[in-house]
C-alpha cells in the first residue's frame, strides 16, 4: 500500500525525468550528421505560416490595451510624455515573448503533436526506427530548431506590431502627440530589454517544439490518444512558459538594472 | 543468405501484467516460420521485441552474434539493417508517395545514384504488383495495396531478416492467397528468413516451414509444420484446428469447470494436413521439405488424406 501512494505521489517526478531525458537525446541528435535541411525548412515554413496572421492579430490588441492602460494611469501623474516609454518597454520585454509563446504552443505546438501523434499510431515511427533512422534525430530537431527560429522573428513581429498599435491608439484615442511618443521610446527602454526579449522567445519557442514532440511521440491508444496528446502539450506548455517567463524576468530584473530616466 | 535468430528465457511484462514469459526458440535460417496465437497474447508484441523497439525484461534475442535485448543503440540500429518488417497497415510515410516510401531506406542507407534506386525501387514495385502506382500517396490506395508496398520497402535493403506483422488481417482471401503466394515466392527469391505473425489458420497451415503457437503467456510448442499439424496437444489441437472444444475460451483459458463440461466430448478427428504452398515456378525453396519427411522420421502417422493434392485448401471444421 504504502509502494502503491508512493509510485502514485512521484508519477509526476518520473513524467518530469523522462520529459528532460527527452529533451537530452534531442539535444544529442543536434550535433548527429547528416542534419536535416529539407525537413528543417519545411517545417519552419509550416510553423511561420500557421503563427504568422494569429501573432499580428493579437498583437495589435496587446499593445494597444497597454497603451490604454499605461496611458490612464500615467495620466494621472501628468507624465503623459512617458506613454511612448511604458509601453515600448512592456511590449518588448514581456509582451512580444509571451504572445509569441501562446502562439508557437497554441498553432505551432499542437501541429507538430498532432502530426508525430498521427504517424506514431500509424507505426511510421516504429517503421523509421527499423529502417534504422533515428526519429530523434531526423522529425523531432528539425521541428525543435524551426520552432525557434520562427520565435525569433515572432517575437521581433509582435514587438513591432504592438509598438506600432500602442501609437496608433495613444494618439487616435487618448490624443497623445506622435512626437512625444516616439521621443520616449528611449527613455525607460534600453538595448538588453531587447535581448532578454529575443532569448525568452526562443526559449520559449525550443519549450514548446520538445514538449509537443515528446507528447505527440508518446501518444497511444488510437485517434483519442492523438487528441488528448495535443491537448496535454498545449497545456503543459503553457504552465511551463508562465513558470519559464517568471524565473527569466525575475533574474533579469536583478542583472540588469532598469533605466532611470 | 538468411540469418538465424536465438531466443532464449525471453519474459516481457507491461507493468505488473506478464506478456509471456521463457520463451525460447531458434529461427533457423532461411526458413518460413508462423507465430500463431489467440488474439491478444503478445504475438505483435513479440515481434516488436525481436526487433528491439521493445525492451525486454530478461532473456536474450541474439542474432550474428549481437543480443538485441542489451546492446547499445548504435549497435541496434546496425543490426535492424538486417531487418525488413511489413507492419500491420504497411506503415507508409503519410507525406511521401509510394515511390519516396520506398525509395527511403535505400536515400538514406546507401550512396546509390538516382537512377540505381529507380532499378531498384522498380524492381521491388514490380515483385509486389504495384507497377504504375509510384505516384500515389499512401491514403489514396486500399489497404492490400499498402500491405504490398511495405513489403517492397522492406525488402529494398536485402535483408536477412523479414518479419511480417499480420500480413492478412483486413484483407479478402483472395487477396490472402496471393499475399501467401507472395511470401513463398520471395522466400523462394531470397532466401532470407521470414517470421510472419498472424492468427489465420489457413496461412499457418499451409505457408510456413516452422510453426511456434504462443498461449496463457508462454510458448506452447515451436517445431516444423506437420509436428503441430498432427499433434494431439490440446491448445495447439484446437487452435490449428479452429475448434470451440478445448482449452482456449472466449476471453482467457477456460476455467476448470468448462473444461470438466467438456470432458467426455468426443474431439473431431485431426483434418489432414494440407500440402505446403509451393513457389510459382515450381523450383522447390532450399528450406522447403518432402510433404511428409517430418511424419516419417518421427514414425507419426499422418491424419488420413494428408498431403493429396487438390485438397481442399480450407480446413473443413
Amino acid at each position: 500500500m504504502a509502494n502503491l501512494t508512493a509510485s502514485k505521489v512521484l508519477a509526476p517526478v518520473g513524467a518530469a525525468g523522462t520529459l528532460f531525458a527527452f529533451a537530452l537525446d534531442v539535444l544529442r541528435g543536434l550535433f548527429r550528421r547528416p542534419f536535416q535541411l529539407r525537413e528543417f525548412i519545411q517545417q519552419a515554413w509550416f510553423i511561420a505560416s500557421v503563427t504568422i496572421i494569429p501573432t499580428a492579430l493579437v498583437a495589435i490588441p496587446f499593445g494597444a490595451v497597454i497603451a490604454l492602460q499605461v496611458g490612464g494611469l500615467i495620466k494621472q501623474f501628468g507624465a503623459q510624455s512617458f506613454t511612448g516609454a511604458a509601453s515600448v518597454l512592456a511590449v518588448v520585454q514581456q509582451a512580444a515573448p509571451i504572445a509569441t509563446a501562446l502562439l508557437i504552443a497554441g498553432a505551432g505546438g499542437s501541429a507538430i503533436a498532432a502530426d508525430l501523434g498521427a504517424r506514431k499510431i500509424r507505426e511510421e515511427l516504429d517503421a523509421m526506427m527499423v529502417l534504422g533512422i533515428d526519429p530523434i534525430q531526423r522529425l523531432v530537431v528539425p521541428r525543435v530548431l524551426a520552432a525557434m527560429l520562427v520565435s525569433l522573428f515572432l517575437n521581433g513581429l509582435v514587438s513591432v506590431v504592438g509598438v506600432a498599435g500602442g501609437y496608433v491608439f495613444n494618439v487616435l484615442l487618448q490624443d497623445g502627440t506622435p512626437g512625444a511618443y516616439i521621443a520616449s521610446f528611449t527613455a525607460l527602454a534600453q538595448l538588453p530589454d531587447l535581448w532578454i526579449g529575443l532569448v525568452k522567445a526562443v526559449i520559449f519557442g525550443l519549450i514548446a517544439a520538445v514538449v509537443a514532440s515528446y507528447k505527440g511521440m508518446n501518444a497511444g491508444g488510437g485517434p483519442k490518444g492523438v487528441g488528448d496528446a495535443v491537448n496535454e502539450s498545449v497545456v503543459i506548455t503553457f504552465v511551463l512558459l508562465f513558470v519559464v517567463n517568471f524565473v527569466l524576468s525575475a533574474i533579469y530584473l536583478q542583472v540588469v538594472p532598469p533605466k532611470t530616466g | 543468405m538468411g540469418t538465424e535468430i536465438k531466443v532464449e528465457n525471453l519474459t516481457k511484462s507491461f507493468g505488473k501484467s506478464l506478456i509471456w514469459g521463457d520463451v525460447t526458440l531458434t529461427i533457423p535460417a532461411g526458413e518460413i516460420c508462423v507465430m500463431l496465437g489467440p488474439s491478444g497474447t503478445g504475438k505483435s508484441v513479440f515481434l516488436k521485441t525481436l526487433i528491439g523497439l521493445l525492451k525486454p525484461d530478461r532473456g536474450s534475442i541474439v542474432i550474428q552474434g549481437t543480443d538485441i535485448a542489451s546492446c547499445s543503440e548504435k549497435e541496434l540500429y546496425e543490426v535492424r539493417k538486417l531487418f525488413g518488417v511489413l507492419f500491420q497497415d504497411g506503415a507508409m510515410f503519410g507525406s511521401m508517395n509510394l515511390y519516396d516510401n520506398i525509395a527511403f531506406p535505400l536515400r538514406e542507407h546507401t550512396k546509390k545514384s538516382e537512377s540505381e534506386i529507380r532499378n531498384i525501387v522498380m524492381e521491388k514495385m514490380d515483385l509486389v504488383g504495384l507497377l504504375g502506382t509510384e505516384d500515389k500517396l499512401p491514403g489514396e490506395i486500399s489497404g492490400g495495396m499498402r500491405k504490398r508496398a511495405g513489403i517492397a520497402r522492406g525488402l529494398v535493403l536485402d535483408p536477412e531478416i523479414v518479419l511480417f506483422d499480420e500480413p492478412d488481417s483486413g484483407l479478402d482471401p483472395v487477396r490472402t492467397a496471393f499475399l501467401n503466394q507472395l511470401i513463398v515466392d520471395l522466400n523462394a527469391q531470397i532466401d532470407a528468413t521470414f517470421l510472419i505473425v498472424t492468427h489465420d489458420i489457413n496461412t499457418a497451415r499451409t505457408v510456413p516451414d516452422n510453426i511456434g503457437l504462443l498461449y496463457h503467456k508462454h510458448l506452447a510448442m515451436f517445431g516444423p509444420r506437420e509436428m503441430l499439424l498432427s499433434s494431439e496437444e490440446p491448445v495447439v489441437r484446437q487452435f490449428l484446428n479452429a475448434q470451440r472444444v478445448g482449452p482456449i475460451g472466449m476471453s482467457e483459458e477456460k476455467d476448470a469447470d468448462e473444461l470438466a463440461a467438456e470432458a467426455d466430448q468426443e474431439l473431431p478427428p485431426l483434418p489432414p494436413i494440407p500440402m505446403q504452398l509451393e513457389p510459382s515456378n515450381g523450383i522447390p525453396r532450399r528450406s522447403q521439405r518432402e510433404p511428409g519427411a517430418w511424419c516419417k522420421e518421427n514414425g507419426i502417422t499422418p491424419p488420413p488424406g494428408s498431403f493429396e493434392e487438390n485438397m481442399s485448401m480450407t480446413t473443413a471444421v
